[in-house]
């Protein structure tokens, strides 16, 4: 059997770390770490000594982890986002999936492989949770701006609340602009003519 | 007019305006392209996202492309760049203790002389200092790396860490670094938040420094060359807009928005102006030239500027100089400029390379017709780059 697998995940939610880590253990032979704090992070990692670096796409710590990529590094091992051969696919796919992964040079793609695909498939399914979840927000506060813009043209022009909702429809048809947007350059200008 | 919708990435900073304004202005449609801008979250997102085509360009740091080329760092996939976005635009600035023990030392914070800031600043750091960058491939780095090489501070062990942006005034707080060197508006940020004085601008190191380049993939460069001459030629249009001193005050309006730069308008006028706060004391200095889009053929991706970034990087990697300025050098792509910019009013050099450092003032130079004006283009501690000899 293959020497363990040292895999460090840089993640800040508690609930996402565990949800990961639990994942990968399932992979078998891995030794999992999770950091959490971004002050000094390489160094942090660096105590490791990993294989494996996994990081979302989207934390903006992401570059103190450029560092490792450097030789002359707080590493004595080079690390390198995996580029060549079979690994650039994978390294593709993991940057679509949202999650950046940095491998020690060298490392063979069939050991790292079954890692790297688990950590792609539980971080697509935590980005779309994200992503729904940043859905539902924003159609709430769409929602309030277009009431806010219906309520404005009901007392403006004295009509009730359907007909003003068919008139914000109308003019951004007419205009080619989502409901939203022609609700809330109204709600602006409003608010620069009170 | 049909266009073309063209992802593109950006950092929020002040030197993204030129994409910015290209995009509020319309200038992009007037090309043809339709500027589907994209924030990244950090430097190496955004490289990564260039690198592996989720857009089509980026606004990068110029050493980033260079270091690719030369195959430092983790992805090697061919990168032009293709205009220079920005000159200048840094500020070096050190936390309260430092700023504490300098003003007890009686220095003036000039914010002008860059010999007297690295002697100060070697006396106050007592041995060591900590710096904060954005990214290890950043103009950031260089600027520092050169400075501190030319003064006092050679003397003193400086640790150079990357820091991102947004988070280098938490940083400074926490004493994670002492000083820090960082596009604006973060360095005003750190002043406003009362845990920063600024020490000096870039241009004290050197005046005209390469900062952000417009990057696409050299194969997107061959493959969509009447994409990339519309994006070029809106960019550039964008610039000649910002240039108009009367078009800062509603260009700091456009990039406060929430969408972009979500700061307040005053921070990005401190840039956009060159006028700076240095202290929670409220003293004032002025800049000139702190950030340049357009002046002086500032767009033209001089051969020589990358050249002396791949120098830099090839001395402190130990690379071989001479293969360093190939590699490096090729990567800004003066042949695209001139093809995407020829038929327009824009500024073409009649060569491609220049002396670096070695205009001490404003200088009349043969362009491809007639003449234009180089910026004063000098090193603090006046040495020169001859990108011909490699062993300058």
């Amino acid at each position: 059997m293959s020497p363990s697998l040292t895999v460090v995940v840089v993640e800040q939610n508690r609930d996402r770390a565990i949800a990961i880590v639990d994942a990968l253990k399932e992979t078998g032979n891995v030794d999992v770490h999770v950091i959490s704090e971004a002050s000094g992070l390489a160094r942090k990692i660096a105590i490791h000594s990993p294989d494996i670096v996994l990081i979302d796409i989207d934390n903006p710590s992401r570059d103190r982890l450029e560092e490792l990529t450097i030789a002359s590094g707080p590493m004595d091992r080079p690390v390198a986002m995996f580029v060549s051969g079979a690994a650039g696919q994978l390294a593709k796919a993991a940057v679509e999936a949202g999650v950046s992964a940095y491998v020690v040079d060298g490392l063979q793609a069939e050991r790292i492989k079954p890692v790297i695909d688990t950590a792609i498939a539980r971080f697509q399914v935590l980005r779309q949770m994200r992503t729904e979840l940043e859905e539902t927000r924003r159609a709430l506060e769409e929602r309030k701006v277009i009431d806010r813009a219906k309520g404005l043209l009901m007392k403006a022009k004295g009509i009730p609340e359907d007909q003003a909702y068919a008139l914000l429809r109308k003019t951004a048809m007419n205009q080619n602009r989502r409901v939203a947007d022609v609700a809330e350059a109204l709600v602006t200008a409003s608010g620069l003519l009170s | 007019m049909r266009t073309v919708s063209l992802p593109i990435a950006y950092m929020p900073l002040v030197d993204a305006a030129p994409l910015i304004v290209a995009r509020e202005m319309g200038f992009d449609q007037a090309e043809g392209v339709s500027l589907d801008l994209r924030a990244a979250p950090s430097w190496s997102s955004l490289r990564d996202m260039l690198a592996f085509g989720h857009v089509d360009a980026a606004h990068l740091l110029s050493p980033v492309p260079v270091a690719m080329a030369m195959r430092l760092g983790g992805i090697a996939t061919p990168i032009s760049a293709v205009s220079v976005l920005s000159l200048n635009g840094n500020v070096i600035g050190v936390g309260n203790r430092l700023e504490q023990r300098l003003l007890d030392a009686g220095y003036g914070f000039d914010f002008h002389d860059a010999h007297r800031a690295g002697a100060a600043l070697a006396d106050a750091a007592a041995g060591e200092v900590v710096f904060g960058v954005p990214f290890p491939f950043s103009m950031h780095v260089e600027l520092l790396r050169y400075w501190i090489a030319g003064t006092a501070l050679a003397q003193t062990k400086v640790d150079i860490r990357t820091v991102p942006p947004p988070l280098m005034a938490q940083a400074l707080a926490a004493g994670e670094i002492d000083a820090f060197c960082v596009g604006e508006p973060w360095g005003s940020v750190s002043v406003d938040n009362g845990v920063g004085a600024l020490l000096l601008p870039g241009t004290a190191i050197w005046s005209c420094a390469p900062e952000k380049v417009l990057a696409v993939r050299t194969e997107w460069a061959e493959t969509e060359p009447h994409l990339l001459g519309g994006l070029m030629r809106a960019i550039w249009r964008a610039g000649r807009w910002l240039s108009k001193p009367e078009s800062r005050t509603t260009a700091s309006e456009m990039l406060s928005r929430r969408t972009y730069l979500d700061v307040s308008p005053e921070l990005i006028d401190r840039a956009l102006m060159g006028e700076f706060t240095i202290s929670a004391r409220g003293e004032q200095r002025q800049v000139d030239g702190f950030v340049e889009f357009f002046n002086g053929a500032a767009a033209f991706p001089w051969r020589s500027q990358a050249k002396w970034i791949a120098h830099q990087l090839a001395g402190r990697n130990g690379l071989d100089h001479a293969e360093a300025g190939h590699l490096g050098g090729a990567v800004f792509r003066s042949d695209l400029y001139r093809s995407a910019l020829a038929g327009t009013q824009a500024e073409l050099p009649g060569a491609s390379e220049k002396i670096e450092g070695a205009i001490p003032a404003e200088a009349l130079v043969p362009a491809a017709t007639g003449s234009l004006m180089l910026p004063r283009n000098v090193f603090f501690d006046r040495r020169v780059f001859d990108p011909s000899g490699v062993e300058c």
